[in-house]
């Protein structure tokens, strides 16, 4: 008989300690990753309960949030930042954990390195202080960020408790027009199913738009699951997956890797899976998207304007003027031509190097807006090095863009980097809340890399698809 | 064993806005520590500054205990400064519409009531609260009610978080621990722990 288990319920079986009787499931973690913000406090959890850290090698620890990205030397010049960079170095020496710091060469975003060094990998569950852990779904894991408790919880047990979501298959068909990216299609998503849609569910995205993608694409899709309220979103392992996985520094290797295939590739949901609830998009239906507001499904397509209060369910108007207001927008004007103040080219979104491609093919030529101050943050030290290597920074930093070192920097500004008073920043990250960005009264347009780069060089929200050097 | 928590009672703080995220709760700047202690005064620090009324700053509201908030409260980053912010400000317990998940766990680690009632209790609860700031509320987890005054109305938990804060076994930590052998025999079963032989 064929197993009509989703992917999902397949490695949460596997992982199943024990069931309570109240139906929380004690989940074990495969990979436990780390960093600088959420730990400290774990850490000294266990320090107080005299507790070691179970299963060291299946955890590993970055420093990404607080890493400044111009000035690096230490001691740094934020003393609080300085102060977690410290804590992280002792408390990883002092229990046992790798760290790739500053110095590794290996440093980085978090859910940048976990891909890059081979630690994700299919069937795994994989947890993280962080919300963003959901990229790692790209893989075909169950990952999901978790609170500084939960830390503590899984450093000491390497477990947690849980309860089963149930599972959505979000299924989008059909090629992607030139010029939309799968950061589009998650902001697609997020904008019909809404912030709060995902809540109790685990995301499955299936369909030829997945299928087509690279990993690093599907890993900005599953990136977003969290912005959709799905704790949790991920894709079915496939070749690409495996080739991605293939030669990297903590896959398997050799005869093991055959054997490690077998078993990713038996895990995807078969044909007659069965899913708690399905949702069906055209990618035709799709085109470049921008946030105008403060949650991450306030967005429109580039051609459509904003919308019209009166026009919009009366649950939602207080919020959607809320943002209007915030925003300094008006109800139905367009959102293209906005002007901005800064552009941020970076995130565990989309700051890998196919986003770093993309964004200085768009730049290659042209100079940034002379009112606009435009970063770019890679997203580890390696993506960094090879952007180098190609040549990407000279492209940037030619066109006026600044080319920094690896960390999360803007995305969330807890290092230097950080808007001023009311700036308006056309950004690669993954959230427009109020004051996320570093100013309490800035404001944040989400959209593609590629979109990002155009608008910096005009100093508005343009349509990539109009700027001319779309490829067919 | 931590402390049973059956029931909360306290003077409430109305916020009945919707996708609050956490962000908002406690801003990314007051991150940058190794403790959560101090964080209580910082909750909702930004809000605070645009919104000259903003119900965290009213003196009516100081010392109370019970937030009542919308849809999808606590959405967004997972960090546990939020509902630490918030408890340390004083609230130990939440009545909203729906709650993101994270933030749901965390207050579970907490021991923070986190309850759901409609959007229609919620106005009513809030309109009570805010035409007398000192009326009582007991959020009840037994009977799961929320009461204010002559207002009663039901609300929803998930049962297993429900359980634990009410028979006190919600140092998860604890219980976690106490399966050590059934963990590691387990790990013994998983492929990528066992070179892909199992």
């Amino acid at each position: 008989m064929s197993d009509r288990r989703n992917l999902f319920n397949k490695v949460w079986d596997l992982h199943t300690v024990r069931t309570l009787p109240n139906q929380q499931t004690q989940l074990f973690i495969g990979l436990h990753l780390i960093h600088e913000v959420t730990s400290p406090q774990a850490y000294e959890i266990l320090r107080d309960r005299g507790l070691k850290v179970a299963y060291r090698e299946r955890t590993i620890a970055t420093v990404d949030h607080i890493v400044p990205t111009a000035d690096q030397s230490r001691p740094f010049k934020d003393l609080l930042a300085e102060q977690m960079m410290s804590a992280i170095e002792k408390n990883c020496d002092e229990f046992g954990v790798t760290l790739l710091d500053l110095k590794d060469g290996r440093q980085g975003i978090v859910h940048v390195v976990g891909p890059e060094q081979g630690l994700t990998q299919p069937g795994m569950t994989i947890v993280c202080g962080d919300s963003h852990t959901s990229t790692h779904g790209a893989f075909g894991s169950i990952a999901i960020g978790i609170g500084t408790s939960n830390v503590a919880q899984v450093l000491a047990t390497q477990t947690m408790f849980l309860d089963r979501p149930k599972v959505r298959r979000i299924v989008v068909n059909g090629d992607l027009a030139p010029g939309v990216y799968a950061k589009d299609v998650i902001l697609h998503i997020i904008q019909k199913l809404g912030v709060q849609g995902g809540v109790g569910y685990a995301y499955e995205y299936a369909g030829s738009t997945f299928d087509a993608m690279s990993m690093e694409e599907r890993m900005t899709v599953c990136n977003m699951s969290i912005e959709g309220g799905a704790r949790c979103g991920y894709i079915n392992p496939d070749e690409k997956t495996v080739e991605y996985l293939c030669g990297r520094p903590y896959s398997p290797q050799g005869d093991e890797f055959e054997a490690a295939t077998e078993w990713w590739l038996s895990l995807a949901s078969g044909d007659d899976a069965e899913f708690d609830d399905e949702v069906v998009f055209n990618a035709s239906d799709i085109e470049p998207t921008v946030t105008w507001g403060i949650t991450p499904a306030q967005s429109v397509g580039i051609s459509q304007p904003l919308p019209i209060l009166s026009e919009c369910p009366v649950g939602e108007r207080v919020l959607l003027g809320e943002a209007l207001e915030f925003m300094g927008l008006a109800e139905g004007q367009p959102v293209m031509g906005t002007r901005i103040d800064v552009a941020f080219i970076g995130s565990c979104t989309n700051g890998r190097i196919s986003d770093l491609r993309e964004a200085a093919r768009i730049a290659a030529g042209h100079k940034v807006a002379p009112n606009v101050k435009a970063i770019v943050v890679p997203g580890s030290q390696l993506v960094r090095e090879q952007a180098m290597a190609e040549g990407l920074h000279k492209i940037f930093e030619a066109a006026g863009f600044e080319w920094r070192g690896a960390g999360c920097s803007m995305c969330l500004a807890m290092n230097p980097d950080k808007l001023q008073g009311r700036e308006v920043c056309a950004s690669s990250s993954n959230r427009n809340f109020k004051g996320r960005q570093g100013s309490p009264t800035g404001r944040t347009l989400l959209m593609s890399p590629a979109m990002v780069a155009a608008a910096a060089i005009e100093g508005k929200v343009v349509d990539i698809r109009e700027f001319g050097c779309v490829t067919a | 064993m931590s402390t049973k928590i059956k029931s909360v009672s306290g003077t409430g703080i109305p916020l009945l806005l919707d996708d609050i995220d956490t962000d908002r709760i406690i801003p990314a700047r007051y991150l940058r520590c190794v403790t959560f202690e101090g964080l209580g005064e910082f909750a909702f620090e930004d809000d605070r500054q645009q919104d000259p009324n903003h119900p965290f700053d009213k003196a009516e509201y100081k010392g109370s205990s019970v937030l009542i908030a919308g849809r999808n409260f606590g959405c967004g980053s997972s960090r546990e400064h939020a509902p630490q912010s918030l408890m340390r400000w004083g609230i130990k317990a939440i009545v909203a519409e729906s709650f993101a998940e994270i933030f749901f766990g965390n207050c579970s680690s907490l021991g923070i009531v986190a309850v759901r009632a409609t959007r229609e209790d919620l106005q009513t609860l809030g309109a009570a609260i805010e035409s007398n700031p000192t009326t009582q509320l007991k959020v009840d987890l037994e009977s799961l009610t929320v009461t204010a005054g002559d207002i009663s109305v039901s609300v929803e938990m998930a049962d297993s978080a429900r359980d634990a804060l009410v028979t006190g076994e919600w140092d998860y930590l604890g219980q976690l621990l106490s399966a050590a052998d059934q963990v590691t025999a387990h790990a013994a079963t998983i492929p990528y722990l066992n070179g892909f032989t199992k």
